[in-house]
């Protein structure tokens, strides 16, 4: 006789759950939605001398980076996503979110999965303010995805293909499938001294400064602060 | 490119450096910040109110008033800002524009001066992003409607040369053009009335003869009322032939529904003259006479409110179809159970099914005539359900059709949504126009020659080009693009370097094409272009010569597809003159080009790789044999550059 009471009990209370959640609908859901939204991160950077003594920035030059950043992220990390959008408006003709993803990849240097203004700043100091040799260094470090100090024909087909996807599909001349391929080959020609089918950071440091174009380039940017 | 993020320019161009090992190019120089200012804080003053900005928060925006050099004209030397005298309110949501990149609209302000403010400062409405875009576009639709209504108020002015007929009909339609028409209107309106009320007292019980029952009006009096019925009817006829006549499509006319409860109206009338006092007829003539109350609806013509009643009803027909379907069902239902709860007790009303339908029909309007009701139990708390659901199912559709005939009312009925759909696809395409701008301004760069003056790797060619090019390029410079404009041609131009393609117009890409199998070419030698394309480095050059025996006879056809791409597109570039003589500056071929030969002359560069340090010909097959009309080809001195895709 107790069980059968327990089991209208139960079923009387389920019963009025189920009618309750029939009256309050999904209120609750968006309540608990609502908590969610409060945990979002909101990061802060370090102080103005700290990070000035840490790159090669001066204070006016932090001081204007740190507005556009804000800007666009006003918490203070920039995910993955946004990174992508942003970087996509500068290049609308193609599809330059593979890119943007390696690129996400190489200046989150802690692997958490968003960029504070700290690695932001880092980064950009090292490429518009570094020597040549960290430039290569990171640049090393872009092109090696798996981050394993070896940079594979695979990886760099990869990073081929996503540079050649930011260009889009009206180009001149037209863009054939194996154009990355063959390009990735020409590249591999010049930079893998010892033919053992990967790059290394010393190969690739010294296949680079000798190439005089690629040191040119690599000034290109200075004065873009 | 959305100007919001021009703060992130710097770091496009810094990750650009990710690129430069795996380009084969040399890169383009990077343009210069010539007036390298700091930042600085820049006052607009507003009609007095201070708004301060960084200067390059307004410059994200170059073909607006603020960010472009027309603002220099509302320069005051003496105060060191910038006066605009307007509305310092209206140009809070404009200064917010250049600093979060969205362009809201505030709901109290009024849209024609939105508008004109907007207008003042260059900025175009469509930006109005998406939040407060709605809003927009109701008002500025109301504001539209609102004016039209007011212009048509004042088109009644009559117009010269109007004939009979139209100035007929215009009197048909607008009673209140002139007094003959008002006349007019009046006149058939009070037959309406009599008419109708003639039908109605027909009928009512006159006083009788003593020895007889009551009998209506309509009996007693037969001819007077016959008269009446006449004239009326005469009116009628008259007022709809002279319709007929002075409607200028006549055949759409007699469709109307108007006309046709005119016709309506007077047939029966007709049709009684016509037929004899027949018995057997009788019955259907006396029918006919119902028709008659069709005339009521002439009224129509007199109210704007039956019209619109009539419209959304008609507009609401979904609804009114779904009101009764959903009715149905319940009624049939409802009669179904009820008739089988009933079905038990003696005399009982609910004889079958149909005969329930009544039952359940005054129950469920919550009529209860009272008439049919149920006695067994089963019977009754059916009954109940039935009328609770009676008021659920008749009382959801009813508050639509309510809000339909409100907003009709006070919107004067348009097809809304198809102008809607127009007018997003308009929306949509002036934004696509607005921003493939963006996109396409980088293109239009190129077809002006602007980025080839920016080659990196040419002392001699900027050597010698100083003399005459620089005038040209500053000249170009202060004409077309900002800093940051130029700054992002060039993060594009160096990603065309590192893939060695180049961005083109759609246009072109397909036209270049689509021509292909129409253009013939005396056969250049095949190794002419490259297997792919354009490549001209120290490094290609090996592979160059690797893969010339092997692809020789495949690229053949392929250099034919390009070569008379190059061809056509330079066919179609020759007005532009200018800047061809410019790009082909350092061929030696200044002035004015031959068409056909600044076609070849660009594909002979095309082949010959770079850099002068490089012995001179690229490879042993290049292409200056069959170029015959270039003769002082460059020499390894002169290197070229990059060929433009026009």
């Amino acid at each position: 006789m107790s069980g059968c009471a327990r089991r209208c009990k139960h079923g009387l209370v389920k019963f009025a759950l189920s009618v309750s959640k029939l009256v309050t609908g999904t209120l609750i859901k968006d309540r608990v939605d609502d908590d969610l939204e409060l945990s979002v991160v909101c990061h802060r950077p370090e102080g103005l001398e700290q990070l000035e003594a840490q790159t090669n920035f001066n204070k006016k030059e932090l001081q204007v980076l740190y507005r556009g950043f804000k800007n666009e992220c006003p918490s203070g990390v920039v995910n993955e996503e946004t990174f992508k959008q942003i970087y996509s408006q500068f290049f609308p003709h193609g599809d330059a979110s593979t890119y943007a993803h390696y690129l996400f990849n190489a200046f989150d240097s802690s692997h958490s999965g968003s960029i504070k203004f700290e690695d932001f700043v880092t980064a950009l100091s090292i490429l518009l303010r570094g020597t040549t040799t960290e430039k290569l260094e990171w640049t090393f470090n872009l092109y090696d995805i798996n981050k394993d100090g070896y940079i594979t024909k695979e990886e760099m087909t990869d990073i081929v293909k996503a540079i050649y996807d930011m260009m889009g599909r009206f180009t001149y001349p037209a863009m054939k499938t194996d154009t990355p391929k063959q390009h990735v080959d020409a590249f591999f020609q010049k930079m893998d001294k010892n033919r053992d089918g990967v790059v290394t950071l010393d190969e690739f440091i010294f296949s680079c400064q000798e190439d005089e174009n690629i040191m040119r380039s690599l000034q290109l940017f200075e004065n873009v602060i | 490119m959305a100007a919001g993020v021009a703060a992130w320019l710097p770091f496009a161009r810094a990750a650009a450096i990710g690129w430069m090992p795996v380009a084969n190019l040399p890169m383009p120089v990077a343009p210069t910040n010539k007036n390298k200012h700091q930042d600085e804080l820049i006052i607009l003053n507003v009609s007095g109110r201070r708004f301060q900005t960084w200067r390059n928060t307004l410059d994200r925006y170059p073909d607006t008033l603020l960010g472009s050099s027309e603002k220099e004209f509302f320069f005051n030397e003496e105060t060191r800002e910038y006066f605009f005298d307007r509305d310092p309110d209206l140009f809070r949501s404009i200064l917010n524009f250049y600093r979060t990149g969205k362009l809201h609209y505030p709901r109290y302000e009024c849209i024609s001066a939105y508008d004109e403010e907007l207008a003042f400062f260059g900025i175009i409405p469509e930006i109005i992003s998406d939040c407060c875009y709605e809003e927009y576009k109701d008002r500025k639709r109301e504001n539209i409607e609102r004016l039209m209504d007011d212009l048509e108020d004042n088109k009644d002015s009559k117009l010269p040369n109007m004939t009979f007929r139209e100035t007929m009909w215009r009197a048909f339609e607008n009673p209140h053009t002139s007094t003959m028409a008002l006349v007019f209107y009046y006149v058939t309106g009070f037959f309406i009335a009599i008419s109708v009320i003639t039908n109605v007292v027909e009928t009512v019980p006159c006083g009788s003869m003593p020895n007889q029952r009551d009998i209506p009006c309509g009996e007693r009096y037969t001819e007077a009322f016959f008269c009446m019925d006449t004239a009326c009817v005469m009116i009628f006829t008259v007022e709809y032939l002279m319709r007929l006549f002075a409607a200028p499509s006549r055949y759409r006319f007699m469709r109307s529904v108007m006309s046709i409860i005119d016709v309506v109206a007077i047939l029966p009338y007709y049709i009684g003259l016509v037929m004899t006092n027949n018995e057997d007829v009788s019955g259907a003539f006396v029918t006919l006479r119902v028709f008659r109350v069709f005339r009521i609806f002439k009224f129509s013509r007199h109210s704007q409110g039956l019209r619109i009643l009539g419209y959304t009803l008609k507009s609401c027909a979904s609804e009114l179809g779904f009101l009764l379907f959903s009715l149905t069902m319940a009624i049939i239902i409802f009669a179904t159970v009820m008739f089988y709860a009933e079905k038990g007790s003696s005399s009982s009303k609910f004889t079958s099914i149909p005969a329930s339908f009544w039952y359940t029909i005054v129950t469920m309007t919550t009529l209860g005539y009272g008439d049919m009701v149920p006695k067994t139990i089963a019977g009754k708390i059916f009954g109940s359900i039935c009328s609770l659901s009676g008021v659920l199912v008749i009382a959801l559709p009813v508050p639509v059709i309510v809000s339909n005939f409100s907003r009709i009312y006070h919107q004067n009925q348009r097809a809304d949504k198809r102008r809607a759909q127009k007018v997003q696809k308009a929306r949509l395409a002036r934004m696509r126009i607005s921003k493939s701008g963006s996109s396409n301004a980088f293109v239009h760069s190129k077809r002006n020659g602007l980025n080839q003056s920016l080659e990196l790797t040419l002392p001699y060619y900027k050597m010698k080009l100083s003399p005459q090019g620089s005038l040209e390029e500053d000249q170009q410079l202060k004409k077309t693009t900002s800093l940051l404009e130029s700054q992002h041609h060039h993060l594009l131009h160096c990603l065309e370097k590192t893939t060695n393609h180049e961005f083109v117009d759609e246009r072109l890409y397909e036209q270049g094409y689509l021509q292909t199998a129409l253009q013939n070419f005396p056969s250049q030698s095949p190794s002419l272009s490259s297997e792919e394309g354009i490549t001209g480095t120290c490094c290609s050059r090996r592979t160059k010569k690797n893969m010339q025996p092997l692809s020789a006879t495949h690229t053949h056809t392929h250099n034919l597809q390009e070569l008379s791409a190059l061809h056509i597109q330079c066919g179609e570039q020759q007005p532009l003159n200018t800047s061809r003589s410019s790009l082909n500056l350092m061929s030696d071929e200044s002035g004015s080009l031959n068409c056909k030969s600044s076609g070849l002359v660009t594909t002979a560069i095309i082949s010959i790789p770079t850099p002068p340090s490089n012995n001179s010909r690229a490879s042993p097959d290049a292409p200056p044999p069959p170029n015959p009309d270039a003769p002082p080809l460059p020499n390894p001195g002169t290197d070229v550059v990059k060929i433009s895709a026009l």
